[in-house]
Protein backbone atom coordinates (compact mmCIF):
# COMPACT_ATOMS: atom_id res chain seq x y z
CA UNK A 1 0.00 0.00 0.00
CA UNK A 2 2.77 2.19 1.16
CA UNK A 3 4.53 1.59 -1.94
CA UNK A 4 2.42 2.72 -4.22
CA UNK A 5 1.51 5.87 -2.16
CA UNK A 6 5.37 6.37 -2.73
CA UNK A 7 5.13 5.81 -6.54
CA UNK A 8 1.95 8.41 -6.65
CA UNK A 9 4.22 10.63 -4.52
CA UNK A 10 7.37 10.30 -7.04
CA UNK A 11 4.61 11.14 -9.88
CA UNK A 12 3.15 14.32 -8.60
CA UNK A 13 6.88 15.76 -8.49
CA UNK A 14 7.88 14.86 -11.71
CA UNK A 15 4.73 16.41 -12.70
CA UNK A 16 5.97 19.59 -10.60
CA UNK A 17 9.79 18.83 -12.16
CA UNK A 18 7.88 19.65 -15.71
CA UNK A 19 6.40 22.77 -14.49
CA UNK A 20 9.54 23.99 -13.47
CA UNK A 21 10.70 22.98 -16.54
CA UNK A 22 8.54 25.58 -18.66
CA UNK A 23 10.40 28.21 -16.80
CA UNK A 24 14.17 27.20 -17.51
CA UNK A 25 12.92 26.54 -20.98
CA UNK A 26 11.11 29.84 -21.58
CA UNK A 27 12.82 32.02 -18.76
CA UNK A 28 12.42 35.80 -19.89
CA UNK A 29 16.35 35.89 -17.98
CA UNK A 30 19.01 33.20 -17.44
CA UNK A 31 18.36 34.26 -13.54
CA UNK A 32 15.06 32.64 -14.00
CA UNK A 33 16.59 29.75 -15.99
CA UNK A 34 19.55 29.28 -12.40
CA UNK A 35 16.70 29.13 -10.09
CA UNK A 36 14.47 26.83 -12.29
CA UNK A 37 17.70 24.63 -12.35
CA UNK A 38 18.07 24.69 -8.98
CA UNK A 39 14.05 23.97 -7.92
CA UNK A 40 14.34 20.98 -9.88
CA UNK A 41 17.58 19.67 -8.35
CA UNK A 42 15.59 20.40 -4.88
CA UNK A 43 13.03 18.01 -5.68
CA UNK A 44 15.12 15.40 -7.75
CA UNK A 45 16.85 14.66 -3.91
CA UNK A 46 13.39 13.94 -2.96
CA UNK A 47 12.16 11.76 -6.05
CA UNK A 48 15.89 9.71 -5.76
CA UNK A 49 15.08 8.98 -1.69
CA UNK A 50 11.57 7.99 -2.56
CA UNK A 51 12.95 5.99 -5.72
CA UNK A 52 15.39 4.06 -2.11
CA UNK A 53 12.02 3.49 -0.71
CA UNK A 54 10.39 1.87 -3.94
CA UNK A 55 13.25 -0.79 -4.37
CA UNK A 56 14.08 -1.02 -0.62
CA UNK A 57 17.78 0.00 -0.99
CA UNK A 58 17.88 3.27 0.96
CA UNK A 59 21.31 3.26 2.22
CA UNK A 60 22.65 3.62 -1.38
CA UNK A 61 20.04 5.68 -2.56
CA UNK A 62 20.56 8.87 0.40
CA UNK A 63 24.37 8.90 -0.27
CA UNK A 64 23.46 9.95 -3.88
CA UNK A 65 21.02 12.17 -2.51
CA UNK A 66 23.40 13.68 -0.54
CA UNK A 67 26.18 13.93 -3.14
CA UNK A 68 23.58 15.21 -5.36
CA UNK A 69 22.39 18.33 -2.54
CA UNK A 70 25.78 19.12 -2.48
CA UNK A 71 26.48 19.55 -5.87
CA UNK A 72 23.09 21.63 -6.46
CA UNK A 73 24.43 23.82 -3.89
CA UNK A 74 27.64 24.27 -4.92
CA UNK A 75 26.64 25.13 -8.90
CA UNK A 76 23.93 27.32 -7.60
CA UNK A 77 26.29 29.32 -5.66
CA UNK A 78 28.88 29.06 -8.06
CA UNK A 79 26.61 30.54 -11.27
CA UNK A 80 24.85 33.30 -8.59
CA UNK A 81 28.97 34.15 -7.44
CA UNK A 82 29.88 34.72 -11.37
CA UNK A 83 26.86 36.68 -12.09
CA UNK A 84 27.22 39.02 -9.48
CA UNK A 85 29.23 41.45 -11.15
CA UNK A 86 27.87 44.29 -12.90
CA UNK A 87 27.35 44.00 -16.74
CA UNK A 88 27.52 40.37 -17.01
CA UNK A 89 23.75 39.91 -16.81
CA UNK A 90 21.56 42.93 -17.84
CA UNK A 91 22.49 46.43 -18.70
CA UNK A 92 21.26 49.11 -16.82
CA UNK A 93 17.66 49.86 -18.51
CA UNK A 94 17.12 46.35 -17.41
CA UNK A 95 16.21 44.77 -20.37
CA UNK A 96 16.21 41.25 -20.16
CA UNK A 97 18.99 39.67 -22.32
CA UNK B 1 2.48 5.37 13.24
CA UNK B 2 2.86 4.74 9.40
CA UNK B 3 0.24 7.11 8.78
CA UNK B 4 2.15 10.04 10.57
CA UNK B 5 4.79 9.45 7.93
CA UNK B 6 3.01 9.24 5.16
CA UNK B 7 0.84 12.57 5.29
CA UNK B 8 4.00 14.41 6.34
CA UNK B 9 5.20 13.31 2.33
CA UNK B 10 2.05 14.06 0.91
CA UNK B 11 1.78 17.34 2.52
CA UNK B 12 5.41 17.72 0.79
CA UNK B 13 4.39 16.59 -2.16
CA UNK B 14 1.86 19.66 -2.00
CA UNK B 15 4.20 22.17 -1.23
CA UNK B 16 6.36 21.08 -4.35
CA UNK B 17 3.67 21.02 -6.73
CA UNK B 18 2.31 24.57 -5.40
CA UNK B 19 5.55 26.16 -5.54
CA UNK B 20 6.14 25.12 -9.24
CA UNK B 21 2.47 26.40 -9.79
CA UNK B 22 3.98 29.52 -8.51
CA UNK B 23 6.91 29.41 -10.33
CA UNK B 24 4.85 29.16 -13.55
CA UNK B 25 2.44 31.66 -12.80
CA UNK B 26 4.17 34.73 -10.79
CA UNK B 27 4.67 37.76 -13.63
CA UNK B 28 8.22 38.94 -11.84
CA UNK B 29 11.52 37.38 -11.24
CA UNK B 30 11.70 38.00 -7.38
CA UNK B 31 8.06 37.32 -6.99
CA UNK B 32 9.14 33.86 -8.73
CA UNK B 33 12.08 33.23 -6.10
CA UNK B 34 9.48 34.20 -3.50
CA UNK B 35 7.48 31.07 -4.55
CA UNK B 36 10.29 28.65 -5.19
CA UNK B 37 12.88 29.51 -2.44
CA UNK B 38 10.21 29.28 0.21
CA UNK B 39 7.92 26.07 -1.09
CA UNK B 40 10.99 24.28 -2.15
CA UNK B 41 12.57 24.44 1.29
CA UNK B 42 9.43 23.34 3.26
CA UNK B 43 8.40 20.51 0.94
CA UNK B 44 11.95 18.64 0.91
CA UNK B 45 12.02 19.13 4.27
CA UNK B 46 8.47 17.84 4.97
CA UNK B 47 9.35 15.07 2.14
CA UNK B 48 12.57 13.55 4.29
CA UNK B 49 11.21 14.16 7.77
CA UNK B 50 8.04 11.98 6.60
CA UNK B 51 10.59 9.71 4.73
CA UNK B 52 12.73 9.48 8.05
CA UNK B 53 9.61 9.16 10.47
CA UNK B 54 8.61 5.69 8.30
CA UNK B 55 11.53 4.21 8.23
CA UNK B 56 12.24 4.38 12.02
CA UNK B 57 15.03 4.03 14.13
CA UNK B 58 17.34 2.93 11.87
CA UNK B 59 20.63 4.94 10.33
CA UNK B 60 19.22 5.21 7.14
CA UNK B 61 16.69 7.95 8.61
CA UNK B 62 19.75 9.53 10.23
CA UNK B 63 21.34 9.90 7.18
CA UNK B 64 17.73 11.06 5.86
CA UNK B 65 17.48 14.03 8.86
CA UNK B 66 21.09 14.90 7.94
CA UNK B 67 20.25 15.23 4.67
CA UNK B 68 17.24 17.84 5.76
CA UNK B 69 19.11 19.34 8.12
CA UNK B 70 21.65 20.21 5.08
CA UNK B 71 18.41 21.25 2.52
CA UNK B 72 17.43 23.61 5.81
CA UNK B 73 20.67 25.47 5.52
CA UNK B 74 21.77 25.43 1.92
CA UNK B 75 18.60 25.89 0.11
CA UNK B 76 17.69 29.35 1.95
CA UNK B 77 21.62 30.53 1.02
CA UNK B 78 21.18 29.63 -2.50
CA UNK B 79 17.81 31.70 -3.00
CA UNK B 80 19.46 34.69 -1.20
CA UNK B 81 22.65 34.44 -3.76
CA UNK B 82 20.63 34.31 -6.57
CA UNK B 83 18.72 37.09 -5.52
CA UNK B 84 21.75 39.64 -4.39
CA UNK B 85 22.54 38.83 -7.94
CA UNK B 86 19.76 40.19 -9.34
CA UNK B 87 19.86 43.00 -7.31
CA UNK B 88 23.45 44.11 -8.14
CA UNK B 89 22.45 43.54 -12.04
CA UNK B 90 19.73 46.28 -11.32
CA UNK B 91 16.81 43.63 -13.04
CA UNK B 92 13.69 45.07 -13.08
CA UNK B 93 10.97 44.66 -10.94
CA UNK B 94 7.27 43.91 -11.67
CA UNK B 95 5.00 46.78 -10.71
CA UNK B 96 1.08 47.46 -11.05
CA UNK B 97 1.25 49.57 -14.33
CA UNK B 98 2.72 46.99 -16.23
CA UNK B 99 0.31 44.36 -15.76
CA UNK B 100 -0.94 43.04 -18.94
Amino acid sequence: MSSSFFLGASSVILVAVLLSLYRVVRGPSIIDRIIGVNVIGTKTIAVIVLTGHLFDRVEFFIDIALLYALINFTGTLALSRYLESKGVLVKRSGAAP
Amino acid sequence: MTAVGLVLVGGGVFFMLTGAIGLIRFPDFYTRMHAAGKCDTLGSLLVLTGLAWYGGFVLASVKLLIVALFIFVTSPTATHAIARAAKRNDLAWWTREESR
